[in-house]
């Protein structure tokens, strides 16, 4: 037991703390909220890719601190309530993105999460209990009928787990080196 | 957060701020309010982007077409000349002028059946950044939009305004588990709403057992929304379950609601009559005599 603990504590003090430039987290927020209002006009098979969690789930996972990872999630949460219409209340993205935030900043701190492999893994996760929290806030706190499990939930989880795996590549060029 | 050890102050965070949003919904379906100004800002922020995007893609996509279409225009004659094939063009180009003659004809009777409509056309600038049924437009308040306006295509019905902001509004497209729309059975004028849900394919929700639907069979609005005119197509029933007290009917919208680009808004809150179109005249007296003979559910 005490060896499994000094083993985590050295994994961790070995698992690096990504810093970005500035501006990045923004912009990819930004850009990411917009793609998703925009290009499912043209292309309506888009819609089920999550942009915004994505980006949650990547600087989360760079980032490592719980703290502003599950604060990035709530913002990017509330904007995307805000941008989906009066169907949908604030507060309803915001808590699953918040809870994602936090999970992904929790998981980052201890994993390393570098590899595609484990970035497809965790992101299959992290989609599937972001639409669980979505479910059950649906349920309990609006009283709306919403099901807990769907095929189309397992495609979007795959489909999303390897853009993930491909958008994250791209925006680790933002690092700092 | 003085006493709180520093690992646990990530915790007392998280659940600050989910209890924080749960109080926010709580006081969203309490007050029936929506936030309304973090959505200003947030709709204000994005659709000045997703506008010009909207039209950079038309732009392009116009230059493109033209330019392949001259191509192909250009390598079709060739060819044609070449393989001295100029009956097979002969029938494509009628095929095409008969289903432009047809489409056209479609929009003049629309736009003379509905001519004390005041309409606006208006373009698709976004989607709902969630799984729900919305989608965006270019124009809003200042060109006189209002929330609860009807939303149509030539084709039918697309669905309400559900929010209007200063140059964008929302639209809640009929598929949406929330929308709805009174219509009826074209033929029999059997009136059932029609609902979303969630998916492609709309549900008449109340048509009593005894009655009879055939598959095929169109539907249209019944005005009894006070949202749309009557008689304005809403879409083809696909599907038919028997169930009790009422049939399970699928309907197919009669808009392509897959792929909006350019809308029609009813720029009227009042209820209305459609005219019907003097031409068919037979056809319409016979329809209006059933309209009033209609049966309600």
């Amino acid at each position: 037991m005490m060896n499994d603990a000094f083993d985590l504590r050295l994994a961790e003090s070995h698992i690096e703390v990504h810093k970005f430039r500035s501006g990045a987290i923004v912009v990819s927020t930004f850009l990411a909220l917009l793609l998703q209002a925009f290009v499912p006009v043209y292309i309506p098979k888009f819609a089920v890719l999550d942009l915004p969690l994505l980006i949650v789930v990547y600087f989360g996972l760079s980032r490592r601190n719980p703290s502003t990872g599950l604060l990035l999630g709530m913002v990017i949460g509330l904007l995307q309530d805000s941008l989906s219409g009066p169907t949908v209340p604030l507060g309803l993205y915001g808590i699953a993105k918040t809870i994602i935030g936090y999970l992904a900043s929790s998981i980052g701190a201890r994993l390393d999460t570098e590899h595609p492999a484990a970035r497809f893994a965790l992101t299959t996760m992290f989609f599937v209990v972001h639409q669980g929290v979505i479910t059950l806030t649906r349920r309990l706190l609006l009283a709306e009928p919403e099901p807990w499990f769907t095929l189309r939930l397992l495609i979007a989880a795959a489909v999303n787990a390897v853009v993930a795996v491909v958008l994250f590549t791209l925006l680790d060029r933002l690092r700092k080196s | 957060m003085a006493g709180v050890p520093s690992r646990h102050k990530s915790l007392v965070l998280l659940a600050g701020v989910i209890i924080l949003q749960v109080v926010l919904l709580a006081v969203q379906i309490k007050r029936d309010s929506q936030g309304r100004l973090l959505r200003v800002w947030t709709v204000g922020a994005v659709s000045p982007f997703q506008r010009a995007g909207a039209k950079g893609i038309g732009n392009i996509r116009g230059t493109w077409s033209h330019y392949f279409a001259l191509q192909n225009t250009s390598r079709e004659n060739e060819e044609l000349r070449r393989e001295n094939d100029a009956l097979k063009l002969q029938v494509n180009q009628l095929q095409s002028k008969a289903a432009e003659s047809d489409r056209l004809a479609g929009l003049l009777n629309f736009r003379q059946a509905q001519r004390n409509v005041p309409m606006l056309a208006a373009r698709v600038i976004g989607t709902g950044a969630d799984t729900s049924q919305t989608v965006y437009l270019d124009r809003g308040e200042r060109d006189g939009i209002r929330r609860n306006m009807g939303v149509i295509t030539p084709d039918g019905v697309v669905g309400k305004v559900i929010e209007s902001y200063r140059d964008t509004a929302q639209v809640l497209l009929l598929t949406d588990r929330d929308s709805g729309v009174g219509a009826m059975l074209a033929e029999s004028r059997i009136q059932s709403p029609v609902g979303g849900t969630g998916e492609p394919l709309l549900s008449m929700k109340y048509i009593p057992t005894d009655d009879t639907v055939n598959v095929g069979e169109h539907v249209v609005t019944s005005g009894m929304d006070r949202i749309f005119p009557r008689d304005l197509p809403v879409g083809i029933v696909t599907e038919i379950k028997t169930g009790r007290p009422f049939q399970q009917v699928r309907v197919r919208p009669s808009a392509n609601l897959q792929r909006l680009e350019e809308v029609i808004v009813l720029l009227t809150l009042h209820p209305l009559e459609k005219k019907e179109p003097p031409a068919p005249a037979a056809d319409a007296a016979g329809k209006s005599v059933g309209g009033t003979a209609a049966v309600n559910p």
